[in-house]
């Protein structure tokens, strides 16, 4: 018995300290009680990250542009560029990762094996717990309350995976008196010549269809980004244009290439802010709760009514840390309707 | 020397017909391809509203719809450009084939199109809009020959051509280096997807006014060519065999490469780096009408044009989404190169 109690008191300390957290992707991580410093593995992770606990962050991947810095709080706009550990590019350095000494490493995106595996090894390479979270966009909710939990930020958690609760409630709301066939056929345009984009069902789009739209890019069973033709464009003549490339929203009213489909004719093509980060995509993570709720109001103008410049101060308070003044809100409402700063590519630090 | 040439055409006459038979047959498929390849795409238009449309043009009546705008603004040039970019990228093999006396190379070997790449890579990187990407292409090709050239005649005493190539190969490692860097330092969510489709290289965005930029590019560099052709035969025989014959190898080397490089970086500006056409096509044509540079580059072009148009009209029409060209033209080169390996040395000069 007096073995048993001791054997408990030494043991105490560690169930104190840690404990079993079980990631997306299925993996049973030990995770210490306290997480002081997180390491977000690339551009979504770190977003999640500000958003939840941006004291805890050890750094950026890439260094926040001119443009973007008003919109992230004072504090954490200078952290240091660490780089990125996964996704397209990684450039970060596990020796950078262990001299920021994090107690986590988080990545926020796709679950598939090849990241499973990925996970674990930088796990067993670096002792550090490792956390792969579902970056879609319908597991946001619960991927807040996940990591909000992990971090000690359920609070916080709980009030934005509300938010986004009530922002895919009141969507669905409209869609559900509204037949798919009714609905917007829109195509994403990316690229400075705006026919790289999207096909149905891959990340950098799925935010088309949950604001109630219908992708004209389908390609049966392929995911992902393509080139389109312009020939295909106007054969699939879109009523909606999104992008937020600022060389092709700049010209494309202007180029009978594009004059005749019904988007443009109609002057329904429509820029994207990026600042702090992009509001429909780049990268595909919380950032495009805004865009969703811009997205679905230039959708369904009639059904539903917002005041953009409330909005997105709320967002901007609730997720983003910051106030945005009288001036930065005026900034990102002009870019929002075809006002942007200018088009040269900021540099970043 | 006049004398000289007037010989071999008198001995070449025998087999003229039979080649001026192969060009005319080669000409008439591809004015064939040409009208089959304008009746296909994305957009249906029948053969009837071809002809209305191509008669309302001539008429210069009214466009009725969408058709005149993809017939003459999208489908009509991309035909063009496939055919122009196919001819210019094998006539500058076949040129550069004979000069370096090695049917191995292709108009990559001086790195051109590394060079473009880098330039493209480049504006895409700084956010340029299209038309200064293409314009940076054009300029880092020319000078990424330029400099390749410069480093060889630098290189006194040794092989002259086993040093333009050694040359090539350093300058163009040491480009895909830097195009590499930039892609490191890119945004992964936007320009780097930008990037790797402009590298595998795209029909996809091209209209009118490029082809008309591109023309001139190819005329020009084809001139020199053909007002050179019997001179760059006697190339072939190598340096000291053409001295004997009177012909300077070093001056007429400069202005072929000039020639050759200037017909391959228009191209590239316009559509990316496209392989392989200018390495298989010579060969093809060399089988066809023999090593003869006077008979070499007409077949070759004529067959570049039918070749590329051929891979591009596949590439917008197989799948609903387009496949870049540059993947088309390796998959249908590869195989072709390897069967032209094993079939041994042909005689090529």
């Amino acid at each position: 018995m007096r073995k048993l109690l001791a054997l408990l008191l030494l043991l105490a300390p560690l169930a104190a300290h840690a404990r079993i957290v079980v990631d997306s992707a299925g993996r049973k991580v030990e995770v210490p009680d306290r997480i002081e410093k997180a390491f977000a593995a690339g551009p979504p992770a770190s977003i999640l990250l500000y958003m939840l606990a941006p004291e805890k962050m050890t750094g950026w991947p890439d260094p926040p542009r001119a443009e973007e810095r008003p919109f992230i709080a004072e504090k954490y706009r200078d952290l240091p560029a660490l780089g990125r550990l996964t996704g397209r590019g990684g450039t970060a350095n596990l020796e950078v990762v262990l001299k920021a000494a994090p107690d986590l490493i988080l990545d926020f995106g796709s679950v598939r094996d090849t990241y499973a595996s990925l996970a674990d090894n930088v796990q067993a390479q670096t002792k550090i717990p490792y956390l792969l979270i579902d970056g879609r966009f319908e597991a946001t909710p619960k991927a807040l309350r996940l990591l909000g939990e992990v971090l000690g930020a359920g609070e916080r958690a709980e009030r934005q995976a509300a938010y986004v609760e009530a922002t895919f409630a009141e969507i669905d709301a409209v869609l559900a008196a509204v037949a798919t066939e009714k609905r917007p056929r829109v195509y994403l345009a990316r690229g400075p010549d705006g026919l790289e984009t999207g096909v149905v069902g891959s990340i950098n789009t799925e935010i088309i269809e949950r604001a109630g739209g219908r992708n004209v890019a389908d390609a049966a069973g392929q995911k992902g980004l393509v080139r389109a033709s312009m020939e295909q464009v106007i054969a699939a003549d879109p009523e909606i244009i999104l992008t937020w490339d600022r060389n092709f929203f700049g010209k494309v009213y202007d180029d009978p290439l594009w004059a005749g489909i019904q988007a443009v004719r109609e002057k329904r093509v429509y820029l994207a802010p990026t600042a702090p980060f992009g509001w429909i995509d780049r990268p595909p993570s919380l950032n495009r709760v805004i865009g969703l709720k811009w997205l679905a109001g230039l959708f369904y103008p009639d059904r539903i009514k917002q005041d953009l410049r409330e909005t997105t101060q709320s967002f901007y308070r609730l997720f983003y840390h910051v106030e945005p003044s009288d001036t930065e809100l005026d900034t990102l409402i002009a870019w929002s309707k075809g006002q942007a700063p200018s088009a040269a590519q900021q540099p970043r630090r | 020397m006049v004398e000289g040439t007037g010989a071999i055409r008198r001995t070449a006459a025998a087999t003229l017909s039979g080649h001026r038979l192969t060009i005319a047959v080669l000409a008439t498929g591809l004015l064939a391809l040409m009208l089959a390849a304008a009746l296909v795409g994305a957009y249906p238009i029948s053969p009837v509203e071809l002809l209305a449309a191509v008669g309302r043009r001539l008429a210069g009546a009214a466009p009725v719809g969408q058709i005149d705008t993809v017939l003459f603004e999208v489908r009509l040039p991309r035909v063009a450009a496939a055919v122009l970019g196919g001819a210019a990228l094998a006539g500058a093999g076949a040129a550069y084939q004979t000069l370096f006396r090695n049917p191995l190379v292709s108009p990559d070997i001086l790195g051109v199109s590394t060079g473009a790449g880098l330039g493209a890579v480049l504006g895409i990187f700084l956010s340029l809009p299209v038309f200064g990407i293409q314009l940076i292409a054009f300029a880092t090709g020319l000078a990424t020959v330029a400099l390749v050239y410069a480093v060889a005649s630098v290189v006194h005493g040794r092989d002259p051509i086993l040093v333009l190539v050694l040359a090539g190969v350093v300058v163009g490692s040491l480009a895909g280096a830097a195009i590499s860097l930039l892609k490191i330092m890119a945004d992964p969510y936007d320009q780097l997807p930008a990037i790797v489709f402009w590298l595998l290289g795209s029909f996809s965005a091209i209209r009118r006014s490029e082809v008309w930029a591109t023309l001139p590019m190819v005329l020009v560099g084809l001139l020199p060519l053909l007002l050179l052709r019997w001179r760059i035969n006697v190339l072939s025989l190598g340096d000291e065999e053409a001295k004997a014959l009177g012909v300077e190898a070093g001056r007429l080397r400069l202005v072929v490469i000039a020639a050759a490089t200037l017909m391959t970086a228009g191209v590239v500006a316009i559509a990316g780096v496209i392989g392989w056409v200018g390495l298989v096509i010579p060969h093809i044509a060399r089988m066809a009408v023999g090593p003869s540079f006077d008979r070499l580059l007409p077949t070759s072009m004529l067959l570049g044009g039918s070749y590329l148009l051929l891979v591009d009209t596949l590439a917008r029409t197989m799948a609903r989404i387009e496949v870049p060209i540059g993947i088309l033209t390796a998959i249908l080169g590869a195989p072709f190169f390897l069967w032209l390996l094993m079939r041994g040395r042909e005689g090529w000069s």
